[in-house]
């Protein structure tokens, strides 16, 4: 206590000046880009929200008007959104459990040193950086009977009846942007496992062959537990990133055939894109936007009950 | 007894090999088909390469097709896009590298929240706010939206590559003589040249892909990006199979030379955006 | 050349202090070196001097002007870090013109001066190589280059030697020596290692948990340290100490753990029964001797570092080391006899302080 008073009395303060300028200099340096992001991203996300209490349809001039919950009673009652939501939980679902399989697998693969290594690697994560649209056409293209060879070599296999297009049919045109994503979603795991497994030190590896584990022994009590947290983290934040991703939906199905393959994110773009009806897809997206705060808001209290058992 | 590990390293070559032709065949087929003629791609139905190749197609498309205007816009957009960004995010990174200062905290928690919420909310309100400023249907409009949703992620990627430089440079610089903006700019600017190269090359993949807001702010022809463009162009045209594929190849064409580019760096990339596809 | 004038700075952390009320002159051209255990406080009232961290309280001058406010670049000091922190995209010579070419000072003054300090250094081949192709005492030296070309008000040592093995260490320190012995510059140094500290040192600063414990020329801190942090710190091996209590008499005894009692030939001046410690150097211990004075010892480990023998014994309870050069007591063991010289006994009160 006596050395705090101390201080207080003998700190002599820099001139207002130099204070000033000391202190605004991190300001200075991420004004910018903060700047921006406010009013890119922030002021129409405020917005968004207060559209989804008014009527905003481009083509009527007329409309702005506000209406309360009206837009949510319509939702309410919107079989297309209930389908998109079932819908979004499968694409969501099948695309991160099957790109974190084949990615694990893949980084797995490629930690073993072997000749041709950097080329295999650069070939595999190739995917990454096609342009998502293209990737959708590609797929599209390929799930095409016309110039594509997947249903020709379906039908060959007997899994198909005749080679048709898997992406006009109502049961299966969900499993063809899955594909596109799995294709497309690989790399994204496979690159951050691959540098978690190389970030394991391989003494570890060696003490524990000594101390005589077999090959899946040290998988099991070494790559895992030190993986862990990055499987953890990765498969979280992906979630929700996939949730949104609706590039590969719009370019293949457009949501149909029937809104069989509509996912939330593409029926809020839909909304606005097709029918110009900015009110009804602000609604829509606020609902997304509490789910995925109640998906996030889930995850830290788990990680906090985990936290909390240790 | 040396015959296990054979067979395992057998097996693992394999499974590689497997992986490769997953990621390269749609490529291939895609090519495959953009240098396929008319003529053949359907009497020969499946096979793995046309009996005759031809560049008819791309010789149609960059000689008879908007495609070359579509290609220019989108260099243009995803370039300045990743020019401005690599600016902006290069100031903002080393500040949160290298300062201590109040609101780093809110800061920080505002970019991660963009990497977070779904940006198909903004469609609506964005397309509202851009059209009396007279910046729908430009390529100027694009390029303010595509900086906004690309610097919290290219400021996390600086960020990283400013904290790989250590302090104590900047600081004998200070004693040097140098200013703190003086040894920012000759001491640490040079030394992360590979990372402001990285991250165009980020900025730049992400540009040239984005498709949601490119549809939704521009309309004509003669403002439309790729991805606008050729989504108009198939659902126009659905039949000039050669043609689509042979754009589509044009659309790989940067991508491609721009993930060679970042190879190096992807890891870094990837964490630093972490929910950046 | 200057002095250095620092007085009653304190610096803290938010509420958490660091350096409590330093207070320190430092004379036109004398060598101080700043010592302690990592975490006292040395190197943050370094940065304090160099500009780079910020003084919460009290005053630095150089060269009798205040410089609390000023930025590193405008105090005209030159420092030599741990990590050398040599610009990487810079050939040596240019690393060493940086501070000039800021300067704008005219480019054949830049070339002679550099010239002269390459030379003094023996760093004339390596003039375009990039600090990746130097070796670790190579780079050390171009770090070296760059603060003296600066003829600044004072040289700042960061712990320059950490990063080098043991040999090249003893090399740099004895040129570090010479070079100052040959520029008169005013330095200061901060080092975790006692040797460095007492050979280069015209002052030892000798620091721990923020505060000084002792200012003096290194024989003052060796033979007469001021308490028991600067007696442990200093000599290697450390010396040994013994709790206990003194008892006057006939014989003054030092008393210690297990009904031993050191004889002593006067009291010094605690008060009898009061709670002390003993200290003697493991050098200046005598293995030998018959009589009241002698103790028994029991060698519990011998150990040869070729220039001597370190002998590890206990009284009692006390375990202890002696240092001795007579390879006899290399086959030591069982017991042997010890004897304290009245003359080289350091006695500190409970509070830790020199009595």
């Amino acid at each position: 206590m006596d050395y705090a008073v101390r201080q207080g009395r003998s700190a002599i303060r820099p001139p207002l000046m130099k204070r000033l300028a000391d202190a605004s200099a991190p300001y200075l340096y991420s004004a910018p880009a903060l700047i921006l992001i406010v009013t890119v991203m922030l002021v129409p996300l405020v917005l968004g929200v207060s559209y989804a209490f008014r009527d905003v349809q481009l083509l009527n001039p007329f409309s702005g008007g506000f209406i309360g919950l009206d837009h949510f009673r319509a939702l309410a009652r919107d079989e297309a959104f209930f389908r998109s939501l079932r819908n979004t939980l499968w694409w969501t679902g099948a695309s991160v459990f099957l790109q974190f399989t084949f990615g694990l697998i893949l980084a797995l693969l490629l930690d073993k040193p072997f000749r041709g290594r950097a080329l295999a690697q650069a070939l595999v994560f190739l995917p990454w950086a096609v342009p998502s649209f293209l990737a959708g056409l590609n797929w599209a293209w390929l799930f095409n009977p016309v110039v594509g060879p997947l249903p020709h070599w379906l039908h060959a296999l007997g899994l198909m009846s005749q080679p048709a297009n898997i992406l006009s049919d109502p049961g299966l045109a969900m499993w063809g942007p899955i594909v596109a994503n799995i294709w497309w979603g690989i790399p994204f795991f496979a690159i951050t496992l691959l540098a978690a497994l190389q970030a394991i030190p391989r003494d570890l590896y060696e003490a524990a062959s000594i101390d005589g584990a077999g090959a899946f022994q040290r998988f099991l009590s070494i790559t895992l537990p030190f993986l862990a947290p990055t499987i953890a983290i990765t498969i979280l934040l992906r979630t929700v990133w996939i949730s949104n991703f609706a590039d590969l939906i719009i370019v293949m199905t457009g949501g149909g055939p029937a809104d069989r393959t509509q996912i939330v994110a593409s029926y809020i773009f839909t909304q606005a894109f097709k029918r110009l009806d900015f009110g009804y897809a602000s609604a829509i997206a606020l609902v997304l936007l509490a789910l995925l705060l109640a998906y996030s808001l889930l995850i830290v209290i788990l990680r906090q009950w985990l936290l909390s058992k240790d | 007894m040396r015959t296990r590990p054979a067979l395992l390293n057998v097996a693992h070559r394999l499974a590689i090999l497997a992986y490769i032709a997953f990621a390269l065949f749609p490529l291939f087929w895609l090519l495959k088909v953009a240098v396929t003629p008319n003529d053949l791609l359907y009497t020969e139905g499946v096979r793995l390469w046309p009996s005759r190749a031809s560049l008819e197609h791309f010789d149609f498309v960059l000689r008879h097709s908007a495609f070359p205007v579509f290609f220019r816009n989108s260099l243009i957009v995803s370039g300045s896009t990743a020019v401005v960004v690599t600016i902006l995010s290069s100031l903002s990174g080393y500040a949160l590298s290298r300062f201590r200062f109040r609101g780093k905290y809110w800061l920080v928690t505002l970019m991660l929240l963009t990497q977070m919420f779904p940006l198909v909310m903004l469609v609506a309100p964005i397309f509202k706010i851009l059209s009396p400023l007279g910046l729908t249907n430009s390529l100027t409009g694009l390029v303010i939206v595509y900086t906004a949703f690309n610097v919290p992620f290219a400021t996390f990627l600086m960020q990283s590559f400013f904290d790989g430089i250590p302090k104590d440079l900047e600081e004998a610089a200070m004693i040097d003589g140098a200013t703190q903006f003086v040894a920012f700019r000759q001491i640490i600017l040079p030394l992360t040249l590979p990372g402001i190269a990285a991250t165009l090359g980020f900025v730049f993949t992400a540009a040239w892909s984005e498709l949601l807001f490119s549809l939704m702010l521009i309309s004509g022809n003669e403002q439309a990006t790729f991805p606008v463009g050729l989504l108009s162009f198939v659902s126009k045209f659905s039949v000039d199979f050669g043609q689509m594929m042979a754009a589509g190849v044009l659309a790989l064409i940067p991508a491609c030379l721009f993930f060679l580019l970042i190879q190096r760096y992807l890891v870094q990339g990837l964490t630093a955006g972490a929910v950046k596809g | 050349m200057a002095s250095i004038d620092i007085a009653n700075i304190q610096k803290s952390y938010g509420i958490h202090p660091v350096l409590h009320d330093v207070d320190l002159k430092i004379r036109d051209g004398e060598f101080v070196v700043l010592v302690g255990p990592s975490g006292c406080g040395k190197s943050t009232l370094l940065r304090m001097i160099a500009g780079l961290e910020s003084v919460t309280a009290g005053e630095i001058r150089i060269a009798g002007k205040r410089v609390n406010e000023l930025a590193p670049k405008d105090r005209d000091i030159a420092m030599v870090f741990q990590s050398y922190a040599l610009y990487p995209h810079m050939s040596v010579a240019r690393n060493m013109s940086y501070s000039l070419r800021l300067r704008k000072t005219a480019k054949d003054r830049i070339t002679t001066i550099v010239a002269g300090a390459a030379a003094k250094l023996g760093l004339e081949p390596l003039m375009e190589r990039r600090p990746r192709a130097l070796s670790g005492g190579q780079r050390q030296r171009v770090a070296m280059g760059r603060a003296i070309v600066r003829q600044p008000k004072a040289f700042l040592f960061d712990e320059p030697l950490s990063n080098l093995d043991a040999r090249l260490r003893e090399q740099m320190r004895a040129e570090i020596k010479k070079l100052h012995r040959d520029l008169r510059a005013t330095s200061i140094y901060v080092t975790h290692d006692q040797i460095e500290a007492m050979t280069l040192a015209d002052r030892i600063v000798a620091m721990n948990g923020g505060v000084v414990q002792q200012v003096g020329s290194p024989l003052d801190l060796y033979d007469r340290p001021a308490n028991l942090f600067v007696a442990g710190f200093i000599g290697s091996p450390g010396m040994n100490f013994f709790e206990g209590t003194c008892r006057a008499g006939e014989r003054p005894m030092f008393h210690i753990a297990g009904d031993i009692a050191i004889p002593l030939d006067a009291s010094p001046p605690l008060a009898n029964d009061a709670k002390a410690t003993l200290g003697i150097r493991p050098e200046h211990i005598v293995l030998a001797g018959h009589g009241p004075e002698t103790l028994l010892a029991t060698v519990d480990l011998v150990e040869p570092t070729g220039f001597g023998i370190i002998l590890h014994l206990s009284l009692g309870r006390s375990g202890f080391k002696a240092f001795t050069n007579d390879r006899s007591f290399l086959t030591a063991s069982g017991t042997i006899p010890v004897h304290f010289p009245a003359h080289s006994l350091h006695f500190f009160d409970s509070e830790g302080s020199r009595v």
